[in-house]
């Protein structure tokens, strides 16, 4: 049952995430993007990350999702007007490098057995923990410092959207 | 049920982190104090500096020690301490000699010293970050902070296009660099750089193909910030664009920060397969030595000719990072050092000349100094021989380290190389000293206006290019102490 939900899912991931790209119209670009972060979504309930799940959905398909629709509508894009390709000599390395990437990706898969060391957190060890108390465990015993300096982080990223954005100069 | 390990909780080794971040938001108070007129918005500089020096205090009363905190994530030894100096020294020299230039230029806001003070938290974290993680989050937090610097000119369309430029590029080298952690992280199981490097010992080498690729994303990732050649092309833009101040402080700040990264993660966690990866920094060193060398000779724009010097003493400094002994970590320690003097020095002499709504940096703006402020041409000279290694300045005692670290490895073949740099370099420094002693000026000199905080920054930085050359031991003595611990 949930290998058939994964190979639906995971379809409609890849053919979201290919319209994203080949439509022309940018609102519907990122409508299908929310569909393919709800679909990653689901993909993490599979692997059992239900927490990360639900921060997928709230803060990626939610928020920011929104916050792009927001900025295309305010932009005010002229949709449907064929571009020209601004960069006509990007396009062969892109598509070799993206191969490249491709070719790392298959390897992965193919290696199927990663040769690091087997985590101390197995699946019953959550399930029997809980996946949301867990992880706020950690964050506040191992993982505390860099949790921490997060906050100088997003402190300054929001002095920077006041600063560019905001203050009369 | 959980079992919370007992934390190596110990507050007192992230004190300076601490004191800096609080000083910090006190800064961004008082500024708003000051927008009422109830404090002199003057104090802001001073209350940073305060700041600094507290940071540095603590910083020197805890040397010595090994100690690793926050479950073996942090560690404070004295190569992240002598690091934490470095920066604490470049974050204060930056604010000396941007007092003046940011009330010139109308962006007196305390948001600036903040900005900062929080980009020196993250070059701190970086060089003290034990596992992969706190290294990133570092990285970003200066990034971060950096990016609003380059665009704090707002009124200035090249400030707005020099921070878009190093955003955008800066976003793109992060993703390569969390990518290159997320392939260590699946191969090895570990993001603490000891378990790494106990795992690959176990290994017996790097066999696994996609730890390779992952180790050659960090390099992409540590490689762009630190400038090297095929990841360099945001440099000069970036520089010219940005407020002057700021373009010396992201010359010397984040490069160090870079390699305080580069060495921890390369020397520890993947020290032991060395032979893998001095080959790619080899020729990443040979690149970036000689295109930044050969770049600069035909700039005529001083920033640009100094952001292509910038690039090349990347290189010099992926010399030491190749030469992987320890003499290669205390002669990075000693250059980077050497080269805050003498860059920061430099910039604070074009910021002298340099006028509201009129940047004064093309080199012949230059020409004549030497008659009408000779002192300032003095110091100019001194730091332009210093960063061409003539000696008895600091530039030639850093090289002269760096140099004999590659033979020590037996790396004659790149000492050559990096020589024959140095020789190509010397024009290129050579010819703002001779503009400004040779050539008659091409325009007036506007009686200039030097604050005391200007003043005290250059000083410091003749005497401490002066000081280092001369009497190199004392400093490399303490670059010796300050190796790696963690192998």
């Amino acid at each position: 049952m949930e290998v058939y939900l994964f190979y639906i899912v995971a379809t409609i991931a890849v053919c979201t995430g290919v319209y994203l790209i080949f439509e022309k119209n940018p609102v519907f670009s990122a409508l299908y993007l929310i569909q393919t972060m709800v679909c990653i979504a689901v993909l993490y309930i599979l692997l059992e990350a239900q927490f990360i799940a639900a921060v997928q959905m709230i803060v990626y398909a939610g928020a920011i999702m929104v916050l792009f629709l927001f900025v295309i509508m305010l932009l005010n894009l002229n949709i449907g007007q064929e571009k020209k390709d601004a960069l006509p000599y990007q396009k062969i390395p892109a598509i070799l490098i993206g191969i490249a990437l491709f070719a790392v990706l298959c390897i992965v898969l193919k290696s199927k057995l990663l040769q690091g060391k087997q985590g101390e957190y197995t699946t019953a060890y959550i399930n029997n923990v809980g996946n949301t108390k867990l992880l706020g465990n950690l964050l506040f015993t191992d993982y505390l410092l860099p949790f921490e300096i997060t906050s100088v982080l997003l402190f300054v990223a929001a002095i920077g959207a006041i600063m560019l954005a905001k203050r009369k100069i | 049920m959980i079992n919370a390990s007992i934390m190596t909780f110990n507050i007192l080794n992230i004190l300076p982190i601490l004191v800096l971040a609080g000083f910090g938001m006190i800064v961004l108070v008082t500024d708003v104090l000051s927008s009422r007129k109830w404090v002199n918005r003057n104090i802001l500089a001073y209350i940073s500096l305060i700041g600094i020096i507290i940071a540095a205090v603590l910083t020197r009363s805890s040397t010595g020690t090994t100690l690793f905190s926050f479950n073996e994530s942090f560690v404070t030894d004295n190569y992240s301490l002598f690091f934490n100096f470095i920066f604490l020294l470049c974050a204060g020299l930056t604010i000396l000699i941007s007092h003046n230039y940011i009330k010139r230029e109308d962006i007196n806001y305390g948001e600036y010293y903040a900005l900062i003070l929080f980009s020196t938290i993250g070059m701190m974290l970086m060089a003290s970050g034990a596992d992969l993680l706190n290294i990133y989050i570092g990285l970003e937090v200066m990034s971060i902070s950096i990016y609003i610097l380059t665009g704090f000119k707002r009124s200035k369309l090249i400030s707005n296009e020099a921070s878009l430029k190093y955003f955008l590029l800066g976003a793109f080298a992060t993703g390569f660099l969390l990518y290159g952690i997320s392939l260590t992280y699946g191969t090895t199981g570990a993001i603490n750089l000891k378990q790494i490097a106990s795992f690959i010992a176990e290994k017996g080498g790097m066999s696994d193909p996609l730890m390779v690729i992952g180790m050659g994303l960090l390099i992409v990732g540590l490689g762009f910030k630190v400038a090297s050649v095929p990841f360099h092309a945001w440099v000069p833009d970036v520089y010219e664009g940005a407020p002057t101040p700021v373009t010396a402080f992201m010359s010397v700040g984040p490069k160090a920060a870079g390699f305080a990264a580069f060495l921890r993660i390369f020397l520890t966690a993947f020290g032991s397969s060395h032979l893998e990866w001095q080959k790619i920094i080899y020729i990443l060193a040979i690149l970036t030595m000689t295109l930044g060398n050969v770049s600069a000779l035909s700039q005529t724009n001083i920033k640009r000719m100094l952001a292509y010097s910038s690039i090349a003493h990347a290189g010099y400094l992926l010399i030491a990072l190749v030469s992987a002994n320890d003499m290669g970590v205390s002669a990075t320690l000693f250059y980077v050092l050497a080269y805050i003097f003498m860059n920061i020095g430099a910039f604070a002499i074009i910021i002298v000349l340099s006028r509201k709504g009129d940047e004064c940096i093309q080199i012949n703006d230059y020409a004549g100094l030497g008659f009408k402020h000779p002192l300032l041409a003095i110091a100019m000279t001194l730091f332009m021989l210093s960063m061409a290694g003539v000696p008895p300045m600091a530039g030639f005692v850093g090289k002269f380290y760096i140099f004999s670290a590659a033979i020590k490895s037996g790396y004659i073949g790149l000492a050559i190389i990096a020589v024959i740099n140095s020789v190509i370099s010397v024009y290129y420094y050579l010819r703002i000293t001779v503009i400004m002693y040779m050539k008659e000026p091409a325009r007036e000199f506007v009686p200039l206006t030097i604050s005391p905080l200007m003043v005290a920054a250059i000083v410091i930085s003749v005497v401490g290019t002066l000081q280092l050359g001369i009497f190199p031991s004392k400093v490399m003595e303490i670059a010796q102490r300050s190796i790696l611990m963690m192998r």
